[in-house]
């Protein structure tokens, strides 16, 4: 039988397409990226059938586009996460988010005698390894692990 | 250039710290230097650290320095409901250095990035106590001559020992052998031997004073309290394996130094107290030294 491809959302005529997001994740992304803040159409998808994640979401956001250092914030929540530029509903680039060597900003540390859990400090972290997301934190010196990583 | 702060133990070189510890020898010599004449030094202890705060004033008061500040949160404006931030700002224009001992982890590290003075860490919860560090370090030169090739115990709760920690990372920039006697549950975290792995050093785990004993140089004694075991059961079993008493040293090396952080409950008793190899008072006096060799360093002052 022929597979045959649905667009579940909608195509856009200029903007970005943020794909392979774990659905339980979006909010995040939606978060980290501001997008509550803006002005801009988007369209998402969330609980869409992925071989990959299971459960995936997607985000269309109409003529906007991001640089680098923004779109790889969301590493550390979407780390499979590619990006489709589009102009006039054409893909004419394809990117992959890489886990930057530091994070600002974005994670809670997990240590709760941590200053940054008490006053309020932007938390920095350094990523000591990207593979299984472990984060030292620039202030305890402590290490955030994925499983313990939560968005501020 | 932003003044230079002491958070870390990491945040100096090899060369800085050797450099602080032959200045601590010459304050060591001549103790009385007006050299901080007309400076003023915030001391901040937002948890009462008898100990150490007054191994600080009597550096500063040795250097000629004058001291503003408060011995425990209670007596300043933090009970009003003050953020650390706040207090940082005020006292930085009061003063020349700041010297910081506060229950939140990585508050120095914080403080140092708002103040335009330096900042020294005198704790920052169970995270860093650097200058602890450089005067143990300061003691193990002096009782040995030299940082290099040593055979280092350290004894008792080495989960949680904040300065067994530090002293580790320190000592493993000198080719440092270790050995580590805890119980079980108290034992040397992972983080710290995968590091002295990395560093290609060697290290041993026991779970009683061994024979080996004969080999240190230096015995690190750390409390082991009641209130870290899950099982009190488990405490009273090892309270007692982890007592150092006159009658084990007989073995020792004769240039054997026994150091412990202070105060000590019950860990070394005090029948060792008269034996020569034990060192922690001098460990103590010799914190005045490498504080005034601190103070010094990061005021600029030769």
């Amino acid at each position: 039988m022929k597979e045959t491809k649905q667009l579940v959302v909608s195509a856009i005529q200029n903007g970005t397409v943020i794909d392979h997001v774990p659905a339980r994740n979006l909010f995040k992304v939606i978060q980290i990226l501001g997008l509550d803040h803006i002005e801009n159409q988007i369209t998402f998808g969330t609980n869409l059938e992925s071989k990959k994640l299971g459960k995936k979401a997607i985000i269309k956001i109409s003529d906007r586009f991001f640089e680098d250092d923004d779109i790889n914030r969301i590493a550390l929540v979407a780390p499979q996460a590619k990006l489709n530029i589009i102009r006039d509903y054409e893909v004419v680039e394809k990117k992959v988010v890489e886990v930057p060597d530091q994070i600002t900003g974005i994670a809670k540390c997990m240590n709760p005698k941590c200053i940054t859990n008490f006053e309020n400090v932007v938390t920095r972290f350094r990523v000591v390894s990207k593979k299984n997301v472990a984060l030292k934190c620039h202030y305890c010196e402590k290490i955030t692990n994925q499983e313990n990583l939560q968005i501020k | 250039m932003k003044n230079r702060s002491l958070v870390s133990i990491d945040d100096f070189s090899k060369d800085e710290i050797i450099r602080i510890l032959d200045r601590a020898a010459e304050f060591e010599a001549q103790p009385v230097q007006k050299l901080l004449e007309g400076k003023v030094i915030a001391t901040l202890f937002f948890e009462p650290s008898t100990r150490t705060r007054l191994s600080f004033e009597s550096a500063i008061n040795r250097l000629g320095g004058k001291i503003v500040g408060f011995a425990d949160s209670a007596s300043s404006s933090v009970t009003k409901g003050e953020t650390l931030h706040d207090t940082i700002r005020m006292v930085n224009s009061y003063c020349d250095l700041i010297v910081m001992r506060h229950p939140y982890e990585g508050s120095a590290r914080y403080a140092s990035e708002i103040a335009s003075v330096p900042v020294i860490n005198a704790g920052d919860g169970a995270n860093q106590h650097p200058t602890q560090t450089l005067l143990d370090l300061y003691s193990i030169r002096k009782t040995q001559g030299t940082l290099d090739n040593l055979n280092i115990f350290m004894v008792g709760d080495l989960k949680y020992g904040r300065t067994v920690h530090s002293l580790l990372m320190a000592m493993a920039r000198w080719n440092t052998t270790f050995n580590f006697i805890s119980p079980e549950e108290l034992r040397m975290p992972d983080e710290f031997k995968l590091y002295l792995d990395s560093s290609g050093l060697k290290y041993y785990e026991h779970l009683d004073f061994s024979e080996i004993i004969s080999k240190a140089d230096i015995i690190y004694m750390t409390r082991v309290q009641r209130e870290r075991f899950s099982d009190p059961i488990e405490y009273e079993k090892v309270k007692n394996v982890y007592v150092l008493r006159n009658a084990m040293l007989g073995n020792t090396k004769p240039t054997m130094k026994i150091l412990h952080p202070l105060p000590r409950v019950n860990e070394i008793h005090t029948d060792v107290d008269s034996n020569p190899k034990a060192y922690y008072f001098e460990q103590a006096l010799n914190g005045v030294f490498t504080r005034q060799a601190i103070l010094c360093n990061l005021l600029g002052i030769n």
